[in-house]
């Protein structure tokens, strides 16, 4: 390997500037190529089109008390239960039990015959089973995952099982006494 | 070194004449000059909402701009509940419902711009046979671009030739191929009241809209250049970076 | 001769398993490369660069498309518009693939000027063809994706050049097609082979730097390296100035790709392919013009030979006829700085496929059809005839001892 004069004079003024000059473009390059890849990896970020929050209207008119309907919401299943005056009480009864995750019954609706929430089990992304009329529904008498046993009472809070947190609640409002919109 | 920089460039220029030779047929192309034109250019908001006003009062009556979604239009500086207004102008068709049947419902921001015909040919029928095109890519579908559907907007001043026959229910437009054009002369003086005040002439009009059909060709527009200059500031840099180091570590070889 | 030596206990451990520490400072350290290399032998590493960021915008493209024919103009309109920095890969790659083009023209034209073709470095070249045309697949496939108008028709003309062969040919367009016309099944395979090749281009490239690094590069002395001292190692001396033209060539690439993101393509193409109108004129890209101009170049038939087919069998044999550069050039010097007569023709050579390229973007009329006629000629006559003639007849200029010894005295001007 030939190696040639220049690098015969380390520490002089050239091998000094060189150095520097070495750093300085390693610093530049490196950043800049880092800088690059930004495109790229956040491309594959939600799309302008998929964040534009599309919203889903429900017409409640038809879901007689104790009946539970489930819609679809940004390609989530959204569960909304007639609930009747039993269970509403049995979820306000329980709001002083200790839970995993505390929340009042009442903080999570709107009007208390009507629960919203998105079936999308906490713990790992299963669809609860409660829906139906021939669903369990769990030691809670809500909803019960079957994919690893997590019991969901009738205010859909985890009592029991693996999840970690409640079912969630999503953004909605009541358009008319019977209709809402979700989103 | 020289003798390469010159080279790639008369190569470009090359490639440059390839991609000319198909050169626009026809009288000279009008240009009035348009703010996102050139290496700083970006779009005039103003005039983007202008224009806006244009096509949605007159141009949508037959073409639609389907590529654009009514979300987008707060990037031309309409408020949130101004889109929406627009928006729930048309009915769109959606469903099924329970029942299992279609229906109408107004448009949403998430929609795309309602075309006019519900396709190609009721466009057709209601028009005489000719299929008003879909204006989204207009500005970039065509040679000449901006310049061109502006000179075709204002190109049914000048009488046909002698010996130029225009068939029935068409128009002689010399920037349109072939001459004839199955559009009627559409921008007049006070074609449309312009909310900002602006006075509308037939040259503002024309501005206008061809200005915000190129925003819905080329939404990307502004931030393409900003980001551009940034890139090339940083390659600036960079390179002379490394023309700087190759220049040291060279020294020395013979 | 392997200079590699190290005092980590953790590359020692791999290096003893997989020698590819010593493999890599063997062929990306001391490789060692003729000092006099000048700036036009950067374009192999640029190509090389270009194809990883063909590869990288490809491969996130392809992560928003969709190959069927009535969404594919749609998805790539939602690149462009609704996918975060969509606009930026698609312009990026689409600008890309002419640049790709231009820089490996250049490599090839470099190839050209200094005999990089001759022995021994036959197969290192005949490795470049084939990645050209392999190239050239990508390419084609690649364009007919976005269905656009120019994607559609391009697609259905260049697939008809195979119904040009007799008996076989509509079975093959046939094939080609999946169908009896340019429709959902050419676009899913194409879709299909424009994603593979690049990686098969990549196999070819590293095969390529194989055969570079069994026969050495050539320089623009074109005579052999006979001592040590007519080399330099590769790092740091060629790394820096590769990646000082990386610096250059982007500079280049993104004016294009930031402000005139659309000056290589055809308005048409933002027309949404329509199977029953075809565009006014029909232009491929600009890097196949002058193949397209030699196909159009034949317009009488002979004998029982149809224009057409003399035309297609025309078109490919430009590209085969550089498989037998090596032997049809007869010369035994490899450098035109040396090769008074050659030196003149090699820009004849350029200039007459300028010549090609800017007939095959006109329409053929009036006096273009004979130019383009006259520049074909010239272009099989160029590698069929005059360069064995000339090979034999023309009086060479002394070649220096070494390139040392070249390079210590002013060095003429190629």
């Amino acid at each position: 390997m030939a190696e040639p004069a220049s690098h015969a004079q380390p520490g002089g003024d050239g091998q000094t500037r060189r150095d520097f000059l070495l750093q300085a473009t390693t610093a530049v390059g490196v950043v800049g190529t880092c800088l690059s890849l930004w495109p790229f990896i956040d491309s594959m970020n939600p799309a302008a089109d998929t964040l534009a929050l599309s919203t889903t209207d429900v017409d409640l008119s038809s879901v007689k008390v104790g009946q539970s309907i489930t819609v679809v919401w940004q390609g989530k299943p959204v569960f909304v239960r007639h609930r009747t005056p039993d269970e509403i009480a049995a979820a306000a009864k329980d709001d002083g039990e200790t839970m995993r995750d505390p929340q009042k019954d009442a903080d999570r609706v709107k009007k208390a015959e009507w629960l919203v929430l998105i079936g999308v089990c906490t713990h790992l992304g299963c669809i609860p089973g409660g829906q139906k009329p021939g669903d369990s529904r769990g030691d809670f008498g809500g909803w019960m995952c079957p994919c690893h046993g997590s019991h969901y009472d009738t205010s859909g809070r985890i009592r029991k099982g693996p999840a970690p947190a409640n079912l969630a609640v999503p953004p909605y409002t009541f358009t008319s006494a019977s209709t809402i919109r979700i989103g | 070194m020289r003798k390469l920089i010159l080279t790639v460039l008369a190569a470009l220029s090359v490639a440059g004449v390839s991609q000319t030779a198909l050169a626009h047929e026809g009288p000279a192309l009008q240009k009035p000059g348009f703010s996102f034109e050139g290496v700083f250019g970006h779009y005039d908001q103003a005039a983007l909402k202008r224009g806006f006003q244009v096509f949605h009062e007159v141009c949508s009556n037959c073409h639609g701009m389907r590529l654009v979604a009514y979300r987008n239009l707060k990037e031309i500086g309409l408020t949130e509940d101004e889109a929406k207004a627009v928006a729930a102008e048309r009915q769109i068709q959606d469903g099924p419902n329970d029942e299992g049947a279609m229906f109408m419902r107004p448009g949403r921001l998430s929609d795309h711009y309602i075309p006019p015909f519900a396709n190609d040919n009721a466009a057709r029928a209601n028009n005489n046979g000719a299929l008003p095109p879909d204006l989204s890519l207009i500005a970039k579908a065509r040679e000449g671009g901006p310049n061109y559907v502006y000179s075709l907007l204002l190109g049914f001043d000048e009488a046909a030739p002698e010996g130029h026959t225009v068939p029935d229910g068409m128009f002689y437009n010399a920037y349109f191929p072939g001459g004839n054009i199955g559009m009627p002369p559409q921008i007049m003086d006070d074609l449309v009241t312009y909310a900002d005040g602006t006075k509308a002439t037939k040259e503002q009009l024309a501005h206008d809209v061809v200005s915000l059909l190129n925003w819905a060709a080329e939404p990307e527009l502004d931030a393409r250049k900003t980001l551009g200059l940034h890139v090339m500031i940083f390659l600036t840099v960079l390179t002379a970076l490394f023309y700087a180091l190759k220049v040291q570590i060279w020294k020395d070889v013979h | 001769m392997s200079g590699f030596h190290t005092n980590s206990k953790v590359i020692g451990w791999v290096e003893q398993r997989l020698p590819i520490f010593s493999f890599l400072h063997h062929s990306a350290v001391e490789y060692p490369t003729p000092k006099n290399l000048n700036y036009w032998w950067n374009f192999g590493s640029l190509a090389g660069f270009q194809l990883v960021v063909m590869i990288l915008s490809g491969i996130f493209l392809a992560a928003n498309y969709t190959a069927h024919t009535s969404l594919a103009f749609d998805s790539v309109e939602r690149i462009m518009r609704d996918v975060n920095y969509g606009w930026f890969m698609r312009y990026l790659h689409a600008n890309g693939a002419s640049m790709f083009f231009l820089l490996v023209y250049t490599h090839m034209l470099r190839g050209l000027y200094y005999g990089s073709y001759k022995a021994p470095r036959e197969l290192l070249w005949w490795l470049g063809v084939v990645i050209y045309l392999c190239m050239m697949g990508t390419a084609f496939m690649g364009y007919v994706l976005p269905w656009g108008q120019m994607s559609f028709w391009g697609a259905t003309v260049i697939t008809n050049l195979f119904s040009a062969f007799p008996v076989v040919g509509k079975f093959i367009v046939t094939w080609l097609w999946g169908g009896f016309a340019v429709d959902n099944p050419t676009l899913n395979r194409f879709y299909a082979f424009h994603y593979l090749l690049p990686f098969v281009i990549y196999a070819l490239m590293v095969v390529h730097l194989w055969a570079l690094h069994t026969v050495k590069s050539n320089n623009p002395l074109g005579i052999d390296v006979k001592t040590p001292q007519d080399t330099i190692p590769f790092h740091p001396y060629f790394t820096i100035k590769d990646l000082f033209g990386i610096g250059v060539f982007l500079m280049i690439y993104m004016a294009f790709v930031f402000w005139a993101p659309n000056f290589f393509g055809e308005p048409d193409n933002y027309i949404k392919a329509n199977p029953m109108v075809t565009p006014p004129h029909i232009v491929p890209e600009w890097y196949f013009l002058p193949f397209y101009a030699i196909l159009r170049a034949f317009t009488m038939d002979l004998w029982i030979i149809p224009a057409k087919l003399q035309g297609v069998v025309a078109m490919f044999s430009a590209i085969i006829v550089l498989l037998f550069l090596p032997w049809l050039d007869t010369s035994k010097v490899r450098s035109a700085a040396f090769r008074p007569i050659y030196k003149q023709l090699f820009w004849v050579f350029v200039a007459d496929c300028v010549v090609l390229g800017y007939c095959g973007g006109k329409p053929p009329e009036g006096n273009l059809v004979m130019i383009g006629q006259l520049a074909t000629a010239y272009y099989f006559l160029h590698f069929l005839v005059i360069l064995p003639i000339v090979g034999k007849i023309e009086k060479t200029r002394p070649l220096p001892a070494s390139i040392s010894s070249a390079v210590l005295k002013p060095m003429e001007k190629a």
